[in-house]
């Protein structure tokens, strides 16, 4: 009986765990959706001319996918230390290809 | 306890992906594989980065593209990422019905993507005549493009034959992994469109 109880509460517990990060993830892609408009509209009313343009969606593109990978992916949960990893490496040597590509090889 | 009744919690524990070692295993490796999709998708990036003005005297990325279009497939896909947030929610707190019918509904968005990004090639080969042999342009746009495609497309059917298969069986501590790592590949799906609709379209409407 007691074990029944404790096992509910419990489970009460995780649900309102649960629902605690489906906010944050929701309030994540309100963040993502405005970060996308943002850089429509930048890019569509031509508002800030030619040079800052680029610079500033790439930067609203990044912070979007920060959110993505660390909210959506949950790699800001305990435990993702080897995916951070993973990642990370992977971006590294990405950087290091788009380099390679736009400056050596396909000129 | 059977290896039954393992699998067959009454409630999923904390992390249900990662609670036998074959889910952590899984888990693990697909961050991997995850690792190394960065980098190709990369090397492709590289490419059309680097020949996205070699028009060959046919129409630029200025005049081809149009801004409408690819908001909308951004907005599908974004909301399809946003539903299979939905499915794992409910995957932790073991409502297979509702999982299912969020599922569904990614399934259902990213088909809607499919068939915008489709409508968007036949009108670039129709309208313009711009095709992958037009110029090196369009071997790297096709290419960067497509193969993202292909990757929403293997996505779909990854996710709708999970659900057929699991359909009767439910959910259990064995296919709980399946689900929750073909949700990291559709989130990844989504991360690789923001630097598409960013790099390929919006860079290009700039010129």
């Amino acid at each position: 009986m007691t074990k029944d109880t404790n096992s509910t509460h419990h489970n009460e517990f995780e649900k309102a765990e649960h629902k605690d990060e489906m906010k944050h993830q929701v309030i994540s892609f309100a963040m993502m959706i405005i970060f996308t408009i943002a850089a429509f509209a930048v890019v569509a009313t031509d508002a800030i001319g030619k040079y800052f343009t680029i610079p500033i969606i790439l930067l609203l593109a990044l912070v979007q996918v920060i959110f993505q990978l660390y909210y959506f992916m949950h790699l800001k949960n305990k435990g993702h230390e080897m995916p951070a990893l993973m990642i990370y490496g992977g971006i590294a040597v990405a950087f290091m290809t788009i380099l390679t590509f736009t400056t050596i090889i396909w000129w | 306890m059977s290896n039954e009744d393992i699998l067959n919690p009454k409630q999923m524990p904390r992390e249900p992906e990662k609670a036998t070692l074959e889910g952590k295993n899984k888990f693990i490796g697909f961050w991997f594989f995850l690792g190394g999709e960065t980098v190709l998708f990369a090397s492709l990036f590289g490419t059309f980065l680097a020949l996205r003005n070699s028009t060959a005297g046919g129409p630029g990325t200025e005049e081809l593209f149009g801004l409408e279009l690819v908001f909308i497939m951004t907005m599908l896909l974004l909301t399809s990422s946003l539903t299979s947030v939905y499915a794992m929610y409910h995957m932790k707190n073991n409502d297979f019905g509702k999982m299912q019918v969020w599922l569904g509904v990614t399934v259902a968005l990213g088909l809607a993507f499919l068939g915008g990004e489709l409508y968007e090639f036949n009108h670039y080969i129709h309208e313009y005549e711009f095709t992958f042999r037009s110029s090196a342009l369009g071997s790297s746009f096709y290419t960067l493009v497509g193969f993202h495609g292909g990757h929403v497309l293997f996505g779909l059917l990854w996710i709708v034959t999970l659900m057929v298969r699991n359909a009767k069986r439910g959910l259990n501590l064995y296919n709980a992994p399946k689900f929750y790592i073909a949700s990291l590949y559709w989130h990844f799906i989504d991360v690789v469109w923001v630097f598409i609709f960013t790099v390929v379209y919006l860079m290009g409407k700039v010129g």
